[in-house]
Order: structure tokens, then sequence, then C-alpha cells
């Protein structure tokens, strides 16, 4: 285990932070917040000092690192994101004077980072700063802070590639050109021009420019802060379909977009999972109109209404224009499975990813018919290409610890819940949380205000939630675990 | 170290390596240190897998004449397609659809002996390769090359052998232990430059007042002929190896065979191999060809090991080879050379008291890299030659000067060089010229320089 080269990284990673901090820190200076302002330079302050020290202890590290080493550096990384990002909330508070807790304020940053969107406080009440940040959270987390530090700084090594498949979602994470630092530049630069387009067609349509920002952030990240509790419910149709459709977009392998750039499009289109994807969105965007048409006034609204809320919970960012709560039983049941399934491999979305889903269920399909035909060889191919069984099964085993840590997790949930929470506000809220989606089932009332609600138990434990499905379960699993960290076995 | 190729503001050069063995990781490590955009094809997924971990690279799972592969690979915007699979045919085939579908440059590897003869060159102009390589015969002339010089651990020569650095080994008892350069200079009348000094770990391009001691390796230029009469004022001078034992009836053995039965020296291969060895024994009529195992120690003293020569290890198995060789080495064998292409095994054989180690893997890395420098800058004073001396801690280059105000015509004492630098040879209408302060560089010269920890892509590189 090479420790110094992970506190290097780890060290590098605040000390971003850092810098991407004076970006709130701009905003709330302009928008005269000052008391927020000084909240920012402290917790500037405090990444400073974190990575600083970090750095030092850092000192002659020898650059040799395995996929071990990724795994560590990574989950470390996001903890102390989160840890440090969620000082200025816990600094400032709301601006009514109510103080935020730094548990609430950690949630809202694992939240943020994690790009899931569940939030214990209350949009109207946060001031500009911190609004900001926690949707600039959102960004950063989408597409990985340590493939931001991979596009900036020079690879330390040949080996860093095992740091971009530990924080990359999907099931295999391979390079677009030869070099990693290219390749993250390429994914960023990608990533930054969607953003910015979103920003022009969102302010276009009447829409404020720092509202316009902040949405785009949690588009981009798929990650679901908005600036107020009703999200886009009050927003122009114009304005709910360029979200719903830069939403599907940002759910869209990245990879694809390279693929147009460099003029190959057309193996893009080439792709499974992207026509399985949208094969998703439509069907599943059909029933719902059929189901909810009785209930609202014309069939346009039907559409974009149902088109909106399908791609914000396939695609995990958990926007919503209508209170999805109140909808037949059926179209609620739909929404609830597309949590699940999540969107591509290699965007920014959550969840399990389809090209898991596709490798699953062919997986599936070569056991029955080996079972009928024992002696048959059967390969199992995804995107046109044969998988080894390595891969599958690690997407299987991938799946069953997916499974045990959703069970554990609402088990843990219903022991500690307070009264009033029944089994299906427990288990959407688990389900939620783990795969990065943001709002949940409830009953009654307001479903983004039911966070708020649960016991510092219960929001630590939707803390490491989210942040296990953001990173894809293993890399915590690794770190936390005494075994890596035991220097008899390594 | 960082990446000094994107740093000096050159071309990064796309270069697709087809076949991922020995020779192909090899390639791959050393261009992929230079900076360069790599993509490795081969079609075995565990040993792409293992290369993209190792390296800051792209891996491609499939075959190299694919023509989806290759575009894939990106042969359509290639600056070089470099063919190392095991077949000689893929190799060509590769390089030829590479060139189709766009490749600017491509080298493949041919090896075997009946290509390697008037039809190369038909085949190099029938599919327009830039070079074909072959690392057995490569090897075997480095191999030559010592044999010639049995004192010397490894020889390079410069400009059709005007020039040669051989790297000598001092024993601890040395006459030149605690001998200073300017001392050894006036002592010996020879013309001759000490150009890099290996103690430990450490390699140093040393000056006047740099004191020699016992158990240095070091690297010496002069021409071959001044080098035979300084290694016999120094009393080292050990006659060509006139009688030499080949272990191993590879295809380096083969060409080695060839050059030393046509010096009229005594060659003996021995190989396990029937067929082979029939083989063998019908190309090479003036050797004597023995079946048997050569990892048998009666069977090697049977055959006159203890009266070689020279002992020389060629098998495909770098363990084997290290074994014997030492084996060898304690039965007082004058010259044991052993081949490792492995270069963590060669450093480990390097310890357990062998000197002499031939990598062809290193010799071929050396030749691409050299290669592709000199595409980098085809306007410069562009790299003629390249060589990687001591381990590959210092590099020796050779260019053709062109004219340059802030080089050409100085004094050499004028020029601010960067540090370990050195110009350690001038060849001037055939004339070597080992150069002194007061030397100029004309145009047109060729101008060997040492560098240690610099990669220098051009002539004008050697300035602060």
């Amino acid at each position: 285990m090479n420790r110094k080269m992970i506190c290097r990284t780890t060290g590098n990673i605040v000390l971003l932070e850092a810098a991407l901090l004076a970006l709130p820190l701009a905003v709330a200076l302009a928008a005269r917040e000052w008391s927020v302002a000084i909240a920012f330079a402290i917790s500037i302050g405090i990444a400073l000092l974190v990575g600083l020290v970090l750095s030092l202890m850092a000192r002659g590290a020898d650059k040799l690192i395995f996929a071990r080493e990724g795994f560590v550096t990574v989950a470390l990384s996001w903890v102390l994101l989160s840890l440090i990002g969620a000082v200025p909330f816990a600094v400032a508070g709301c601006t009514d004077g109510t103080p935020i807790s730094y548990v609430d304020a950690l949630f809202e940053t694992a939240s943020g980072l994690s790009t899931t969107g569940a939030s214990v406080l209350v949009p109207e009440l946060l001031s500009k700063g911190l609004l900001f940040w926690r949707s600039f959270t959102h960004w950063i987390g989408g597409m990985g802070v340590l493939v931001l530090i991979m596009a900036i700084f020079p690879a330390d090594s040949g080996r860093s590639i095992h740091v971009m498949r530990a924080e990359m979602p999907g099931p295999v994470v391979g390079k677009l050109v030869p070099r990693i630092r290219d390749t993250a530049k390429i994914l960023y630069l990608i990533y930054i021009a969607m953003t910015a387009l979103e920003i022009v067609l969102l302010a276009a349509g009447g829409m404020p420019l720092f509202d316009s920002v902040l949405h785009s952030f949690g588009t981009a990240g798929t990650g679901g802060f908005g600036v107020y509790s009703s999200s886009i419910a009050n927003y122009s149709p114009y304005i709910q379909w360029v979200i719903a459709v830069f939403m599907l977009l940002f759910g869209v392998n990245f990879n694809l977009y390279y693929m147009i750039l460099i003029r190959r499009a057309r193996e893009a289109f080439r792709s499974t999972e992207l026509w399985f994807y949208l094969a998703i969105v439509l069907i599943a965007s059909g029933i719902i109109v059929w189901n909810i048409l009785p209930t609202v006034t014309s069939f346009g609204e039907a559409v974009r209404l149902s088109v909106f809320q399908v791609s914000s919970y396939l695609t995990t960012t958990g926007y919503a224009t209508a209170n999805a709560n109140a909808w037949p039983e059926l179209s609620r049941g739909i929404l609830f499975l597309l949590m699940f399934l999540g969107g591509c491999a290699g965007s920014t979305a959550g969840g399990l990813k389809l090209s898991r889903v596709m490798i699953l269920w062919q997986s599936v399909r070569r056991s029955i018919r080996q079972m009928l035909h024992p002696r048959s060889v059967c390969a199992v191919h995804h995107e046109g290409k044969p998988l080894d069984d390595k891969t599958l099964s690690g997407v299987s085993a991938y799946f069953a610890l997916y499974c045990l840590i959703l069970i554990i997790l609402t088990i843990a949930l219903m022991g500690l819940a307070p009264a009033g929470f029944d089994f299906e506000m427990n288990f959407s809220a688990a389900v939620s949380c783990f795969n990065n989606i943001g709002p949940a089932f409830t009953h009654a009332g307001d479903p983004g205000a039911m966070f708020a609600q649960y016991g510092i138990p219960e929001k630590l434990l939707l803390t490491a939630a989210m942040l296990l499905g953001r990173l894809e379960i293993y890399p915590l699993l690794i770190a936390f675990s005494p075994s890596t960290w035991s220097r008899k076995k390594s | 170290m960082g990446n000094p190729g994107s740093s000096r503001g050159v071309l990064t050069m796309k270069i697709i390596v087809v076949g991922c063995g020995k020779i192909g990781c090899s390639i791959v490590s050393s261009l992929a240190k230079e900076g360069h955009d790599v993509v490795a094809v081969d079609t075995d997924p565990a040993v792409v897998e293992q290369i993209t971990n190792v390296y800051d690279i792209m891996g491609v799972c499939g075959n190299g004449v694919d023509n989806d592969t290759l575009s894939e690979a990106g042969a359509a915007k290639a600056d070089l397609l470099v063919a190392v699979t095991g077949s000689d045919e893929t190799n060509m085939l590769s390089c030829f659809f590479g060139g189709k579908l766009g490749a600017r440059h491509t080298i493949a590897r041919i090896r075997g002996p009946e290509y390697n003869d008037k039809s190369l060159g038909f085949i190099q102009q029938q599919l327009r390769l830039s070079m074909a390589i072959n690392p057995d015969l490569m090897a075997a002339r480095e191999l030559y090359n010592i044999l010639k010089l049995p004192s010397a651990v490894k020889v390079s020569t410069f400009s059709n052998g005007a020039f040669e650095i051989i790297e000598l080994l001092l024993k601890q008892d040395s006459v030149l232990d605690g001998v200073k350069l300017s001392a050894m200079r006036e002592k010996y009348k020879e013309k001759f430059l000490v150009c890099t000094v290996q103690r430990g770990d450490e390699v140093f391009i040393p000056s006047g007042d740099f004191e020699l001691r016992g158990g240095d390796r070091i690297g010496l230029t002069a021409t071959p002929s001044e080098i035979q009469k300084l290694l016999r004022d120094l009393g080292w001078h050990q006659k060509q190896a006139r009688n030499v034992i080949l272990l191993g009836g590879s295809r380096t053995a083969y060409y080695l065979a060839q050059m030393l039965s046509i010096g009229g020296n005594a060659v003996k291969i021995i190989e396990k191999d029937p067929a082979v060895c029939a083989e063998l024994s019908e190309a090479l009529p003036k050797a004597v060809v023995v079946e048997g195992d050569g990892a048998q120690q009666e069977l090697l003293l049977e055959e006159g090991l203890r009266t070689a020569d020279a002992f020389v290890t060629l098998t495909g198995m770098d363990e084997e080879n290290i074994l014997m060789a030492i084996f060898a080495t304690t039965q007082n064998v004058k010259k044991v050379i052993a081949k490792a292409n492995r270069e963590e095994l060669a450093a480990m054989a390097g310890k357990l008291g062998l000197d002499t180690i031939v990598s062809p893997r290193r010799t071929i890395a050396d030749v691409l890299v050299q290669y592709v420098r000199a595409l980098q800058n085809s306007l410069g004073s562009s790299v003629e030659t390249l060589y990687q001396l001591m381990d590959g801690k210092a590099e020796a280059l050779e260019f053709i000067a062109r004219a340059d105000e802030r080089i050409t015509n100085i004094p050499l004492r004028e020029l601010r060089l960067k540090p370990n630098i050195l110009v350690g040879g001038i060849v001037r209408d055939r004339k070597s010229i080992i150069p002194t302060g007061a030397d100029e560089i004309f145009p047109g010269d060729s101008v060997i320089v040492l560098a240690a920890g610099h990669r220098l892509g051009d002539l004008a590189d050697i300035l602060r």
C-alpha cells in the first residue's frame, strides 16, 4: 500500500477544492452577503491547511500505484471533499438566522457531490452563495474530481488509469485517446460545452441568469438541486422541455459524444445501450401519458409532464414539474422502477447503469439456455464485442452487492426512523439516496421535505448511502475494510 | 521525470504498435516515456489489459491485419505503425494495410532468414515499408562486436564504424583505480575520451578532475584502432574470441554463427531440438552443431566448455541463459555473454556477476526511439544513431550538424552546454576527431553527443 502517494493525490484534491470554493466566495461577494463570504473564506482556509498537511505527509512518495491505491484514493478524496464542503453551510446558516447543524450540512454536501439532490434544507432560506455552492457541487461531482485533477495536472505515472477507473461509473472504463490527461480533458470540455449551451438556452427562455446557471449545474451532474422547493414546476413549458432534453443528454455515455466529435457518428449510433435507453424513455413516457391523461388538462401537458418525470428519474436527476406522488399507482410504480436503472455507463447519471442491466439480462438468458442445452457454448455480447467471464462475474457480483446494501439500508432505516415512516417511504428513501436520485415517494406532503424529518443517525446513514452509490460501492468498501490497511496482508 | 518531450514543444507522434509480446512491450514502454500517443494492438485481451494498466496508452484488442481493428486504433491519422507480432507475414500485412489506411510511416519486424536476404529490399519496396527491423540480426551484430573485443561489455558503433563507444568494467585492483582522468590522458598517448562513468546506480559525464575507482563501469569513445592500442597499453587486451560455443539454436545464434564462421572462427552450436539442428547444419556447413540439452553441465564440459574462448547463451529462456552463463564463469571461460530480454532479470544477472548481457529488446527499442526522434524534427539536425548506455541511464546520439550560428564554427569551450552533456566525437570527411575545447563543429560534420538525464532530438538541444 503506497500511503504517501494516496496522501499526495488526496492532498491535491483538497487544494483543488479550495480553488473551487473561490467561485461561490465570489458569488457571495457579488451578492454582498458578507457573513456568507466569511464562511467560504474560513472553508478555503481549512481546505488549504488540510491540503498542505497532506502534501507534506506525501514528501518523497514513490509513484508506483496499483488498483488498490486507486480505490482508496478515490474513497478518501470524496469523504474529505464532503467533510470540508459542508463547512460553509454549517458556518453561515440560513438567511432567517436559524443555524444549520453540521450533520445537515454534511448531508447536503454529500447529496450535492454524489449528484443525488436530496435536501434537508429549504432553498428559499439559503443565501445566493450557498445556493450556488450547493448546485456547483453537483457539477463537480457529476464528472468527478479526480478526473478533473487528471485533466489539469500531468499524470504522475502511467498507472493513473486505476484512479480514473475507480471514479468513473460503469462496468468497463476505457480511454478515448491514448493519454489519460487528454482523455480527461476531452471529457471535461464536452461537459463544459454542454453545460454552457444549456445555460444559454435557459436564459433565452426568460429564466434569470443565476437560476439558469444553477439549474444547468443540477442537470449536468444529473443532481437535482434547484432554487425553489417547487423545483421546476413554476417555469414555462419551454424551460421544462429544455431541462428534460438536457437531462436525457447528460444521461448518455460521453464516449458517444466524442465519437460524434471526431466524425464517427455512425459508430456512436450503433451503440445498443443508446437505443435501449431511448426505448425505455419512449415506452415509459407512453404508458404514463396514457395513465395520467384523465387528470391533466391537455395531451401536450401530459406528454411534457411524463417525459420530464421519466427523464428525471431514469437519469437520476430528480427535478420535478409535477407532484408525481399524486399520480396513479401505475405511473408511480414505473417511475419507482426507473430509479434502479440509471442512465448509460460513462454518463453522469447514477443507478445500476443500463449496460449492467443489459449484461445481466444476457447472462440470465445464457444460464437458462445452458440449463436446456448443458453443452452449448454461448458468448455474451455487449456493444458488438464478446465479454470475458471476468467482466460478467464482476457485473453479477456488483448486482448482488447492490441488492444486499439496499436491503441493509432499508432495514437499518426501518429500525431508526421516527413514527409515521412506513416501509414504502423508508425503502424509497434508501433507493433514492443509493441511486443518487433525490426525491422519494411519500404518502403525505412534499416529497422534497421528507429527509428533513429524519434524525441524525438516519441522515448519516443516507449520507453514506449517497457516496456509496456515486462511487459504485467498491472504493468505499475497500477503503474502510481493515484488511486493506493491514501491513501484514499487503 | 514528467514529460520532457512535450515540454520542449515538439510534436507528439501518434504511434500504433501491433503485437505486445516482449519486444512490443519494450517499444511501447520507451515510446510512452518519450511522451507520444501510443495505441497498442494485440489479439489477447489479457495482454491488452495488462499493458494499459501499466503504461499511459490506449489498448485495442483485435487482429492487427483487420481493417476494423486498424481503423479503431486510428491508422488513418497515425504517424507511425510498428508491427512486431511473432509472425513476419502478419507484420508485413499489417504494415501494408496500415499504410493504405493512411499511416505515414510503417516499420515491420521481419526476422525469418528466408526474407532477410536479397528479397528484403523487394519486400520493403513493394510494401512501402519505411524500415524493416530484425532484432535477431541486430543482436547478432552486437554480440559479434563484443566477441571481437572481448574485454568490453558493450560496443556501440557510429558513422559506419568510424567511432566506437566501448563500455569497460574496472576491476577492484585495476591500474586505473584512483587515477584522475586528466592524468590518464597524459599517461596514455592514444586519442580517446572517457565519456561516461557509472558508479553504483549513478551515471556521470565526467570532467578532467574526475577520479576513477575500481568497480566503475566506464564508456570510452575512440576509433576502433585506437581502442585496440589503448587496451594493449592498459594490459587488458584479449585476443578476439576464436573458439566460440553458442547455447541454443535460435535465429540470433544462426546469424551470429554465420558472421563468426565467415571470419574464420570455430563455432559450436548446442541445441535440443533435432529438427532445428538439422536445419542449422544444413545452413551453416562450417559450424559444428551438437544435439543435446545445454542445461546439462556434463554435456557442456564434454563439448569443451573449459577450452572455449567465449560462451554465449542464446536460448529463448532468460533464466536458462543466465544460469548457464553463471555456470560457465565458474568454469573460467574467458568471455561469457548471456542474452536476457527481461529488464529486471538482466539487472539481477548483473548483480550475480555476469558483466556482459545483451538484450535484443533494448536494441530494438533504441532503434525505434531514434527513428521517431528523427521523424519529430526532420528540419533540424536530426538524430542519425541513438544508443542507450549504462543500463539506459545515458544516451549516445549521432547528429549531422547543419549550419546554425549558435553551434557551428564556434570553439567547443565557448558553447554553453547543458550540464551532463559532452561532445564525444566529430567525424569530418571520414576523419575521426576526439574533440578538445579548441575544436569546432562545422556544418556537415557527424557529431557524437553523450547525455545523461536529457532527451535530445536535435543538435541544438545540447545548448542551455
